[in-house]
């Protein structure tokens, strides 16, 4: 075996863009979970993301307008869910599910004709200096402009959630959103405006699949990662910071493993292929068991609908 | 087994109503389903078989109707599909997956007047299903050849999707290949255990070129791996349809599956009333196997030896599985000069000798 | 401004015509659909709700699939109810459904070829196990270390479909299939398989295992104290607890429960209509068996009906797919229109609407 070929600067450059569109879509979902919503649709949502923002930059020629467009579509797929689940009370486990059905049919309606077709180039970041620093230099400083926003988002949602009035506000309406609404915040409002962000979300992360990391667009071609977003939410114990660190664990097996296949190491590649899936679980079922029980705990409303009595 | 008799059958395949009311005049078209396990927009395995549908209704306009039917999956969904279709009066059928195999028998026994085309599948229980498979190994030959000519780290990456003997047959059929031109080559196999997975593909793209390949191949149907070939300065191969687009400095050329000859054979003999179960296995001489345009960074001398394994296979001059080959293990598979026979192909699921690795079970 | 007032109970009236209602808003957007892809919307709207049931051509074979599509959803779905109702979330039931029909599967392989009454029993234990023991993990997990069973539940349904391509081209390959994947077809085999009943009603012993557990449920629900701590534990888990119902036990109950009926569905499915165990053998009914659980409000009857509804829009739609050459994808976006107005208008049973006069505070 030949472990001189694994540069570890190369697989942590490797993983954090292997991560990031799974990181972009769990951290919206975040928001709308700790809101007190589970919307199962993320995947729906993604693709749905994809093939919008691909016909943008295609049409206007610019991938940055395609981004927009891509949370654009998002935001709007999402607002269906919004209003099943706030305005009408339907449950929104099938809402989410119904939601992701029809974000892959819509999807492959909308992009019929885009098939084969290159859309423009992102360039990656210059960071002039930066980009020249040994070690950290290739890991973190030569990537494309998304991974930064991704990074950054992560950031921001934990500043806000944890700082500001309008995150407490978040947080109270998906702990009790009885309590919440005594106090006068108004429930509907809130949930509805998180999960246009969590739509907006996860379409900036499929686009991110189809306008820098594929870019193609093909049907079906989230191939199931939104999934894998909505069970890094739960993995991270709905916090920001540990659904990056999670969804950097979860590319790093992945691209560790395909490493190892690659390297021709003898371990039979079905188990490799498992392994991203069966270390997540280890890692939560280890983190879960530890000290940090009690912080674990999904936000108290979580999935149950709001209605105002009176 | 499902024998179900049923009375309306032989009525419906003579074409007495087709659904939706409309009565059918004698000098109907002939109509002719498929039924595909992807999107025609995939732009790979279900796209070749569309572009041949469309070549072929082109080719027969009136006298032809075509439809298809998408996504649909291996199993229960197949074998209903195939039915219904069977039932409102379709007349021949190309189940384009290997897995609708058992669907498709089944379902030819009871249509006996329905003429069945079953792609790179191996099982004829009734004398009204056919079999069709391209020889794809004869194109990989000419790529292993070129990679092997090319490589500057003496090492090819493959990214594979199941480790069925299809795919087995490709990596060994471009090892040989390329070990033929470069004693020193070494192939790196990442097996995606899926057909289409861009954003998995693109990881092991990365992973491959950062083991030391600089050049990729691909057994999966997205341009993933090729754009980043492009972005890492690697050289690649595409899959299936000509990919050039997508990475125009790095595809060297592309695999195409071209299915139309052969429907466009199928289909004229079902009109002439002619058609007969056969199992074919088409490659280079027939065109079912072809190639996009060469890269111009493929130099003119690799360039002149690829056509000229081309032409020398089209000539039946050359068989890609020529002995002496052995086993991984060393154990001997064909004598000096020996060709390989179709079925050791067709069930192959060992790795020729040089490879490293092993096969996943 | 309109206002929604709670009812006490549901409305009676109102649960018998939303559904009804439903369909008809989804037969009216559809319509706007298939217009804007250039398809007659009556026509298309008929081939999808009306064709399969009564047009004489393939309505008396398609009919009959109706149970057939619906059987395993159905059975998924009543097991999964009994856990959504007390408030434990088994995303997982695809999984569960994989490695049921891997253990039904095997057990026939391993008896494979003796005749013998005792062997298909055998395989119906073996399936409900092998479900059973998969759902185990997540239960286990939750109540030993408070692991989040939706995680996990979702996780393993990816370990399960590696296992099952593993197990195609590996341990169950079909000895005698010249090295193509694929298991022996049980469905030839006739001490294990699973064929029709009676010929020509659709009915075999999945669809027969359905209706025995929208029974069972029904009672277990309605008539034993089961029933009433599973409500407990979903409404008011707190007073669930003063109540003596011990949380650990029902995550263990309604997990294993709903496991091992997707076991069973998984079993059935291998041994008949899907015929043998191959890499792409599941179609996904374990997701859409939740949202035939919940449109059948978590039910057993309503989810009968509800999968008999979904059923009937995917051999409809298949219908619409080849005669009237609409892309999957539209019967997709149309089936999603369905739901979605389902869930939508489940607002008339449960709340009051009334026009606002003065804004609330």
């Amino acid at each position: 075996m030949d472990f001189s070929s694994f540069n570890p600067m190369v697989l942590a450059a490797a993983l954090m863009v292997a991560a990031t569109p799974i990181l972009l879509a769990a951290i919206g979902e975040l928001v709308v979970e700790r809101s007190g919503v589970l919307n199962l649709g993320v995947e729906g949502m993604m693709i749905t993301g994809a093939v919008v923002g691909f016909t943008a930059a295609v049409t206007t020629g610019n991938p940055y307008l395609g981004m927009l467009a891509a949370m654009a579509g998002g935001a709007a797929l999402s607002l269906i869910f919004g209003v099943l689940t706030q305005l009408l009370k339907a449950n929104q486990v099938a809402s989410g599910l119904a939601l992701t059905l029809f974000g892959l049919g819509f999807s492959a309606l909308l992009g019929q004709g885009y098939a084969g077709v290159v859309p423009p180039r992102t360039a990656k970041l210059d960071l002039g200096l930066l980009s020249d620093i040994p070690v950290l230099g290739p890991i973190l400083f030569r990537h494309d402009p998304m991974v930064y926003v991704s990074v950054a988002i992560v950031v921001a949602v934990w500043f806000w959630l944890t700082y500001t009035r309008s995150g407490r506000i978040l947080r109270a309406v998906g702990e009790n959103h009885d309590a919440a609404h005594a106090l006068g915040y108004r429930v509907l409002r809130v949930r509805i405006l998180a999960i246009m962000f969590g739509g907006a979300c996860a379409g900036m992360g499929g686009a991110y699949l189809s306008l820098i990391r594929v870019p193609q667009w093909t049907e079906g071609m989230t191939a199931g990662i939104g999934w894998i977003a909505l069970a890094l939410v739960v993995f991270a114990s709905w916090r920001p910071v540990r659904a990056m660190l999670g969804a950097y664990l979860f590319g790093g097996i992945l691209v560790l493993q395909l490493n190892l296949q690659a390297a021709g190491i003898r371990i039979p590649a079905e188990y490799l292929a498992m392994s991203p899936y069966l270390i997540t679980i280890l890692v939560l079922v280890i983190m879960s068991s530890g000290r940090a029980r009690k912080s674990l705990a999904a936000p108290g409303s979580l999935g149950k609908p709001f209605h105002a009595a009176g | 087994m499902k024998r179900r008799t049923l009375i309306a059958t032989s009525a419906l395949a003579l074409g007495l109503s087709a659904l939706g009311g409309a009565a059918m005049a004698q000098d109907d078209p002939l109509k002719v389903g498929f039924i595909y396990i992807g999107p025609p927009g995939d732009f790979g395995w279900t796209y070749a078989h569309d572009q041949a549908r469309l070549a072929a209704q082109e080719h027969f306009g009136d006298a032809v109707e075509t439809s298809y039917v998408e996504n649909v999956p291996e199993g229960p969904d197949a074998e209903r599909i195939l039915t219904q279709m069977a039932l409102s009066g379709t007349d021949m059928i190309f189940a384009t997956s290997f897995g609708y195999g058992p669907a498709v028998n089944a379902v030819a026994e009871r249509f006996p007047d329905v003429a069945f085309e079953h792609a790179t599948g191996y099982q004829q229980e009734s004398p009204n299903v056919s079999l069709y498979n391209a020889r794809f190994y004869e194109g990989r030959a000419v790529i292993g050849h070129i990679a092997g000519r090319m490589t500057e780290t003496d090492t090819i990456g493959y990214i594979a999707s199941f480790p069925i003997p299809e795919v087995i047959m490709g990596i060994n059929s471009a090892y040989l290949h390329a070990r033929a031109v470069n004693p020193d080559v070494r192939f790196r196999v990442v097996w995606a255990y899926s057909w289409f997975d861009p954003a998995q593909e693109a990881a092991a793209a990365e992973a491959l070129i950062d083991q030391g390949a600089d050049i990729l191949m691909q057994h999966t149907d997205s341009t993933a791996p090729l754009q980043v070939a492009q972005d890492r300065g690697a050289l690649a191969f595409g899959q299936a349809s000509d990919m050039t687009e997508f990475a125009p400095d790095v595809h060297l050329t592309a695999i195409i599956d071209n299915w139309t000859p052969y429907y466009i054979e199928r289909i004229q003999a079902r009109l002439d009333g002619e058609w007969e179960a056969q199992n074919v296995w088409h490659g280079i001489p027939e065109d079912e196997v072809t190639f996009a345009p060469f890269n111009d960074r493929i130099p003119d001398d690799v360039q002149a030896e690829a056509e000229e394994m081309i032409e020398s296979i089209r000539t039946g001059e050359y068989h890609p599985f020529t002995g002496p080959i052995n086993r991984q293990d060393g154990s001997a598979w064909l004598e000096d000069g020996e060709v390989a026979p179709d079925s050791d192909l067709l069930g192959m699921n060992f790795y020729v000798e040089g490879m490293s690795g092993e096969i996943p079970e | 401004m309109l206002r929604l007032d709670k009812r006490p109970q549901p409305s009676k009236r109102w649960n018998w015509a939303t559904p009804f209602l439903a369909v008809l808003l989804t037969m009216i957007a559809g319509g706007f659909l298939f217009m804007a892809l250039g398809k007659d919307p009556f026509i298309a709207i008929k081939l999808i709700f009306w064709d399969p049931l009564f047009n004489p051509q393939v309505a008396d074979y398609s009919r009959p699939q109706l149970l057939v599509k619906a059987g395993p959803l159905i059975l998924i779905a009543v097991g999964l109810s009994v856990g959504f109702r007390a408030g434990i979330w088994n995303i997982g039931a695809e999984g569960q459904y994989i490695i049921g029909a891997l253990c039904g599967a095997a057990v026939a392989l391993a008896f494979w070829p003796a005749e013998g009454w005792y062997i298909f029993p055998l395989m119906v234990l073996a399936g409900a196990f092998g479900g059973w023991a998969w759902a185990m993990i997540p239960a286990i997990l939750k109540t030993r270390f408070n692991t989040n069973e939706i995680l996990v539940s979702l996780l393993l349904v990816y370990v399960a479909e590696k296992i099952l391509a593993a197990m195609s081209v590996g341990l169950m390959r079909n000895p005698d299939g010249a090295g193509f994947p694929g298991s022996r077809n049980i469905a030839q085999y006739p001490a294990a398989a699973n064929n029709e009943l009676i010929a020509d009603t659709g009915m075999h012993w999945g669809v027969v295992a359905a209706f025995i557990a929208v029974i069972f449920t029904y009672i277990m629900l309605h008539r034993h104290i089961l029933g009433f701590q599973v409500q407990l534990a979903g409404q008011a888990p707190r007073a669930a607890k003063f109540a003596g119902v011990a949380p650990a036990r029902l995550v263990v109950l309604c997990l294993g429960f709903s496991g091992a009926m997707a076991g069973l569905a998984g079993m059935f499915e291998v041994s008949g209509p899907a015929r043998l165990v191959s890499i792409d053998f599941n179609a996904y009914y374990g997701f859409t068996a939740i949202i035939v659980a919940f449109l059948g409000r978590l039910h057993p009857v309503g989810i009968a009906l509800a999968g008999l509804l979904m059923a009937l829009t995917y051999i409809g739609g298949e219908l619409a797919q080849f005669t009237l050459g609409l892309p999957s994808a539209a019967i997709q976006v149309f089936q999603g229109m369905l739901l979605f107005f389902l869930l939508a208008v489940d607002v008339l049973s449960n709340y009051r609407i009334r026009l606002k006069t003065h804004e609330a505070a």
